[in-house]
């Protein structure tokens, strides 16, 4: 069994919790002691129907809004998989949280209101869906009742999202028709749409092919912490813990350790104290290299022929989520996996429209939510990929250093 | 390709892993807050995978109620000394005592919420940075929103409508002097994971959590052991049942489950059966409102 990660972003009236609640009720996942729970609360339980909005808005301000404010995780599984769902906000205010809910994401349902088609909103979560470059798209056209299951209006909006898919790069799009409420095409196949040749939406998530999203070819290995137990038995021993966050490592590699450029190779790999001969992303181990030289947390051991880039100076997307404004100029600290250096934002080059992807002259400075292209410079040398080609080694945050936050998200180009 | 692929319990595992490794990397005081209960069985033995052959970079932490089931404290007592890993335990009746609080009264007075006193006296005489927990997002609808890096103001409280945005596998666990970070490197595991894992690790639980029999009695449709902890009343009739537990909280707020369940298949398809979730099922503290978990949390509960 294998684990899938999607992001559903939405608000209540495009039938996101409904879908949500769909999933987890067929597929068992919603627990009758909970189901009491809603019910209780259900502002319309008089008409005997149950609001499976409320099992996914945690929060006491969600539940009195009718909003959903910030991510939710669910679980729930079949047979095949097991499902974690990051169920976020769609409103723009909330851009940065879906932005959170979207960077650990295989996949990414994006809801269209059959009724409605492509909308400004669609236009949105499929930009933020390709900034954070999540490998898997369903587009959901849901509330296929109220449109009477009609072939010719789901084929309309297949066209208007090729297009935006089109112009995004957008690759491995999926589209199926469904309806959350009545659960059509949810878990089995609706006779309703028998037009419609492809699979229900979740035997579509339990067979997508998602092994494809990690990255097996680049070998990354970010040092979160050196073991040195320092007893007289294991006077010697000296290993470097991480977790592997792409690529294979071998016994016997040439490796590069960035960014000091020392070469070495691999004495060995260990796995939870056990000696193996190979470890593969995303594996968490200890490595062990046949020189005595000097590595600490933040350095990053890469296999010597998949050389991996280093800079001081990165050019970013970066999404900005505080609620301070990013003022060009600023010092930050910038952390990509273990490594923490400090850096100051040079200059903004332009902001993107996050509902047309156009580019608009450079603000002054950037805001809560605004999407901008900026130059970031640090004060040591960073080794990172770029976000689009390596997910796992191209994401970077900035931490106010005053107040400690995490302010940005940069995607490294 | 396909021999490099990972098991999604693997999967869990790897993450765990990285979670417990950059709080050794990010903190000069940790602490990993241990019950004996499975969760954090569970967190311990991620732990050694983490950290060995070298020592745990931080010591095992309990707050103890007091009503706690002897089952597990035992199993506390001997895992620390198997591990050889240091152990620091501190009682709420202190607290009660050296604060002059006021013990909770009723039938089933629970010191569950006077538990945060003592976390945070601890968490101040220790000048604990982290604490690591067993807590898991699929318990709880409030939890199901918390980060993995969870930040806490000098007063322990949790404020979820300003939590740090958490990306990718990055975690941010800067502080200001006074305040700290609630760790929870299992978040992403279900009941179910952790139980297929348990089975799978052949990790070792207290006798509590297998069927057994009990004294208890009935508590609106719930089974409450009977001990000195709780008052019984004429009215309420003392049976022997096989009972298991599926989660190990105080005496006086846990109740036990009707099981013959005597081994961890059985518990399995027990579990994969039931239709009431964990905390439904054995919790009696979360009934008190709808909100019951949020507003702890907001005071400094785990």
């Amino acid at each position: 069994m294998d684990l899938l990660r999607f992001i559903t972003a939405g608000s209540v009236d495009d039938g996101k919790s409904t879908l949500i609640g769909r999933l987890l009720y067929d597929s068992k996942s919603i627990m009758i002691d909970q189901l009491e729970a809603i019910e209780r609360q259900s502002k319309n339980k008089d008409e005997g129907e149950i609001d499976l909005a409320l099992l996914t808005d945690g929060l006491r301000a969600e539940r009195e809004q009718g909003i959903t404010i910030d991510v939710a995780y669910k679980y729930f599984s079949t047979p095949k998989r097991k499902f974690i769902i990051a169920d976020a906000p769609g409103h723009i205010q909330y851009t940065r949280n879906m932005v959170t809910g979207a960077s650990n994401a295989d996949l990414a349902i994006i809801l269209i209101d059959a009724r409605n088609g492509v909308v400004e909103q669609t236009r949105r979560h499929s930009i933020i869906t390709s900034l954070l470059n999540i490998p898997h798209i369903v587009v959901a056209i849901n509330k296929m009742d109220l449109v009477d299951f009609s072939q010719d209006v789901y084929n309309n909006i297949v066209i208007d999202y090729a297009k935006v898919a089109q112009s995004l790069g957008l690759k491995n799009v999926t589209y199926i028709p469904l309806s959350a409420l009545q659960g059509d095409n949810i878990v089995e196949k609706s006779d309703k749409l028998s037009w419609y040749e492809g699979p229900s939406l979740l035997h579509f998530l339990e067979e997508v092919e998602v092994q494809d999203t990690i990255n097996l070819t680049e070998a990354r290995f970010p040092v979160q912490y050196v073991i040195r137990p320092q007893t007289d038995a294991l006077h010697d021993y000296r290993g470097y813990a991480g977790k592997i966050v792409s690529g294979v490592y071998k016994v016997g590699d040439a490796v590069t350790v960035q960014p000091a450029g020392i070469q070495s190779r691999i004495k060995a790999i260990e796995i939870a104290g056990k000696e193996v001969a190979e470890a593969f992303a995303p594996q968490s181990v200890v490595l062990h290299l046949e020189d005595n030289i000097d590595i600490s947390r933040g350095d990053v051991i890469v296999n010597a022929a998949q050389p991996v880039k280093t800079a001081q100076e990165l050019e970013v997307l970066l999404c900005w989520m505080d609620n301070k404004p990013l003022i060009p100029g600023n010092k930050y600290l910038l952390q990509i996996n273990s490594r923490v250096v400090r850096s100051v934002v040079r200059n903004i080059e332009y902001k993107l429209d996050v509902n047309t992807l156009e580019k608009n002259e450079a603000p002054s400075q950037a805001v809560l939510n605004d999407v901008i292209k900026a130059t970031i410079k640090t004060a040591s040398p960073i080794p990172y990929d770029s976000y689009q080609a390596l997910r796992a080694n191209g994401g970077a945050i900035l931490i106010d250093e005053t107040s400690h936050v995490t302010v940005g998200a940069c995607m490294i180009q | 390709m396909s021999a490099y692929r990972l098991d999604y319990l693997d999967q869990l595992e790897s993450e765990a892993i990285h979670i417990l490794r950059e709080v050794a990397g990010q903190f000069e005081r940790p602490a990993l807050l241990f019950s004996g209960g499975k969760d954090s069985i569970t967190l311990v033995h991620l732990a050694l995978k983490a950290f060995r052959p070298g020592k745990f970079p931080f010591p095992l932490v309990h707050i103890d109620t007091g009503h706690n089931f002897k089952e597990a404290l035992d199993c506390r007592d001997q895992l620390a000394a198997t591990l050889g890993e240091k152990l620091i335990v501190r009682n709420v009746g202190d607290t009660i005592k050296a604060k002059q609080l006021t013990e909770p009264k009723g039938k089933f007075a629970s010191r569950n919420a006077l538990q945060t006193y003592t976390l945070l006296d601890t968490i101040e005489e220790f000048k604990f940075d982290a604490c690591i927990g067993g807590a898991r997002r699929d318990e709880e609808k409030a939890r199901a929103k918390e980060r993995i890096f969870s930040v806490r103001d000098e007063f322990g409280q949790w404020d979820p409508k300003l939590q740090r945005p958490e990306l990718w596998n990055t975690y941010n666990g800067r502080i200001h002097k006074g305040e700290n970070v609630r760790v929870f490197p299992i978040s992403n595991w279900t009941e179910l994971d952790v139980w297929n894992y348990i089975r799978r690790e052949k990790i070792e639980l207290p006798s509590i959590y297998f069927s057994h029999d009990r004294e208890v009695i009935e508590h609106e449709g719930q089974l409450v052991a009977v001990s000195e902890f709780i008052q019984l009343e004429a009215s309420d009739k003392v049976l022997t049942k096989k009972v298991r537990y599926r989660t190990v909280g105080d005496m006086t707020c846990t109740a036990a489950v009707e099981s013959k369940a005597s081994n961890i298949d059985d518990i399995i398809s027990e579990i994969t059966a039931t239709k009431t979730s964990e905390r439904g099922e054995t919790r009696i503290d979360d009934k008190v409102s709808e909100a019951a978990m949020e507003d702890r949390k907001k005071n400094g509960y785990f």
